[in-house]
């Protein structure tokens, strides 16, 4: 009883999309003379043909690729680093932090800086390094590469704060306990440090995963999915679809097969991580 | 031979003197109690010899040799946590044979000592569990294991019964007692309790605000305490501190119009007498009036007045006299101490008087 007004809450705003936009991938846009008809798994055919979708499906996999491991690895890394004894520990802290609390398209704006040819950052060191200045976000090669950098500096201060909290909530004598045992800090770290951080990797790495797929903030600033949609991912694509073309079936269907392919990843990290993960 | 010998050890952090100078030596094969209120530089101390903690200043000699900047790895000592600090992730196996396979132990070997060390101490069938999954005695264990199974000759211990129930702390002691005879190791053994130190230890080694108050047997502890300090920390409950005043040449309790109970000026001296050696009659001795009793079982701890000083008494038994009665307090003289009121130290030449009924 008393769950019924979250039960209704959840139906409204989550359930009943879900299902109306799995309905709606089953119909044809509607216009204003041409009403909506049923369909049936046309949408989907239409898509398998979509080499825009194909095109965008390849990016968010060298996204997912590109970012994840090396964000959670940075993070780990970092998290380890400012961990430890350090002088200026909270400083540190901080500016890690920082990119954090940034909301992405802040975040965008400051890589734009850096990216702009010729007054940008990066031009700006190779103009005095005297190499000649280049349009990264420009040249279909490098563009989503500049998109995944950014996004690595994003997500690895986000994910290093998880891991300072776990590293923090670790007892030292176990540290000491090993010292003594005549284990290294590399030795420990392995063997004692990363197992116990297990858990926290699994909570990043499902955030990881999940953001790979739901960050295109960035995109609006940077690149608008350009050039010829070298950096377009899958829900900026779907963005697109919906609001710039118009086409709501289209879009639904998109969707869908993104939803598919999250719940897929979910379940399959927990069926295949759980056993092997230490929980206190 | 000394297996540990600490010269002239400091550690001060910032202002803070933790443990100021502090020398003393560690028989091998001995156990040795480091005994202290809370906060006095145990641990500090204990974690210096481990190379745990780096020292202000002075020098750390284990088995004859310098080990004052030797990391904890190179000392080859083991030690025991109040936390057990065992690896939460790894079963009963594996936080035992944590060190050996650090260190490279044969295969072979490794398994032997297992087998030799969880029959030692009854973990042979819990091998499987992880931490979380043992009780709070048999986690102790595991950390006692650990300990055992590095083979090193010394071992040290920080508060490991702190967190076991009354019952189970005093099995473990006689436990950890009986297998360091078995195996002929040195401990050091750190506690703010008293009777473990006194059940436990060859050799007590008493801290107060980072100085040893004084090193000794139990039975030196407890016969001899050489200040007011030592008096009144060994012993339950703790031994009666009297102040004495001058009475016509000799010395009385303050307060009371009793007996003499030293020859001699009274005035600046207190007198210490253990519960456990006084003596009650109907009459004589020094007067007192019964406040209160709180009967243990086998004795009856009485708490009576004299004059206006509160004095314990531990009688055998019930104890027969109603609160609000006068009784007579007796002692014989070679149980009592007597102390300057002024550095709290022992007055050697004083003579006490046995009081008789
Ligand atoms: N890391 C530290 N920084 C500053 N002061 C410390 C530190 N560790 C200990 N101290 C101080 O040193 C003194 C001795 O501490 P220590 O831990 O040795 O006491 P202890 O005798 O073991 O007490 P307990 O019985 O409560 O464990 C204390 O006053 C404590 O506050
Ligand atoms: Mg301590």
């Amino acid at each position: 009883m008393l769950l019924t007004p979250a039960a209704i809450l959840l139906i409204a705003f989550t359930y009943y999309p879900a299902v109306a936009t799995l309905g709606q991938s089953f119909f044809s846009a509607g216009t204003a003379l041409k009403p909506s008809v049923f369909v049936g798994v046309e949408n989907y055919s239409f898509m398998l043909d979509d080499e825009v979708f194909w095109q965008v499906l390849k990016n968010n996999l060298w996204y997912a690729v590109g970012t994840i491991p090396a964000s959670i690895a940075i993070a780990l890394l970092m998290a380890v680093w400012v961990n430890g004894k350090l002088p200026l520990r909270g400083f540190i802290r901080m500016s890690y932090f920082t990119p954090t609390v940034l909301p992405m398209i802040a975040v965008a704006n400051i890589w734009l800086f850096f990216y702009t040819p010729q007054i940008g950052l990066i031009d700006q060191v190779a103009g005095v390094l005297g190499l000649t200045t280049y349009n990264w976000l420009g040249d279909p090669d490098t563009v989503l590469t500049c998109i995944i950098v950014m996004t690595i500096w994003k997500e690895a201060g986000f994910f290093m704060i998880f891991y300072l909290a776990a590293l923090q909530s670790l007892p030292p004598e176990l540290e000491e306990a090993a010292k003594l045992e005549g284990a290294g800090r590399w030795y420990y770290f392995r063997r004692v440090v990363f197992p116990l951080l297990m858990p926290t990797t699994l909570f990043v790495l499902i955030n990881a995963i999940i953001n790979s797929f739901k960050l295109v903030d960035q995109l609006f600033i940077l690149t608008k999915g350009g050039p010829d949609n070298a950096s377009s991912l899958l829900l900026y694509y779907i963005y697109e679809v919906a609001f710039s073309f118009f086409d709501q079936a289209y879009a639904s269907t998109l969707t869908v097969v993104l939803l598919v392919s999250l719940a897929v990843i979910a379940i399959g990290q927990f069926v295949f991580l759980d056993k092997r993960i230490h929980y206190r | 031979m000394a297996a540990i010998e600490l010269t002239e050890v400091t550690k001060s952090w910032g202002r803070t003197v933790a443990v100021g100078n502090i020398s003393f030596t560690v028989d091998s094969g001995t156990f040795v109690v480091l005994l202290g209120p809370s906060g006095c530089g145990k641990s500090t101390t204990l974690r210096m010899i481990a190379g745990l903690e780096e020292m202000t200043s002075g020098k750390v000699m284990i088995d004859g040799r310098d080990m004052s900047h030797a990391p904890p790895s190179a000392r080859r000592v083991s030690m025991v946590f109040q936390s057990y600090a065992l690896f939460p992730h790894l079963d009963t196996r594996q936080n035992i044979l944590f060190g050996l396979k650090v260190r490279r132990v044969e295969r072979a070997e490794q398994e032997r000592r297992l087998a030799q060390v969880a029959e030692m101490v009854g973990l042979d069938r819990l091998l499987d569990r992880k931490p979380s999954q043992l009780s709070g005695g048999q986690r102790q264990r595991v950390a006692l294991a650990r300990a055992i199974v590095a083979e090193n000759s010394i071992c040290l211990m920080d508060e490991p019964l702190s967190n076991l129930d009354a019952k189970l702390r005093h099995e473990m002691r006689v436990e950890i007692r009986a297998l360091q005879e078995r195996l002929g190791m040195t401990v050091v053994y750190v506690t703010h309790d008293q009777t473990e130190a006194m059940s436990m230890a060859d050799k007590v080694i008493l801290m107060r605000e980072g100085r040893i108050e004084q090193t000794g047997t139990p039975d030196r502890l407890y016969d001899r305490p050489s200040t007011k300090f030592c008096a009144e920390f060994i012993g339950t409950p703790p031994m009666n501190i009297l102040r004495l005043s001058d009475a016509g040449g000799a010395a009385v309790i303050a307060g009371s119009d009793g007996p003499a109970v030293v020859a001699g000026s009274g005035d600046g001296y207190e007198l210490g007498v253990r519960p456990e050696h006084i003596g009650v009659a109907a009459s004589g001795g020094v007067p007192a009036t019964v406040d209160s009793c709180d009967y243990l079982g086998a004795d009856t701890i009485v708490s009576a007045q004299i004059g206006a000083q509160e004095v314990l008494v531990r009688t055998p038994g019930r104890f027969g006299f109603a609160p609000g009665a006068t009784i007579g307090l007796t002692w014989s003289a070679d149980d009592t101490h007597i102390f300057n009121s002024g550095n709290g130290r022992r007055e050697q030449g004083a003579a006490a008087l046995s009081v008789t009924a």
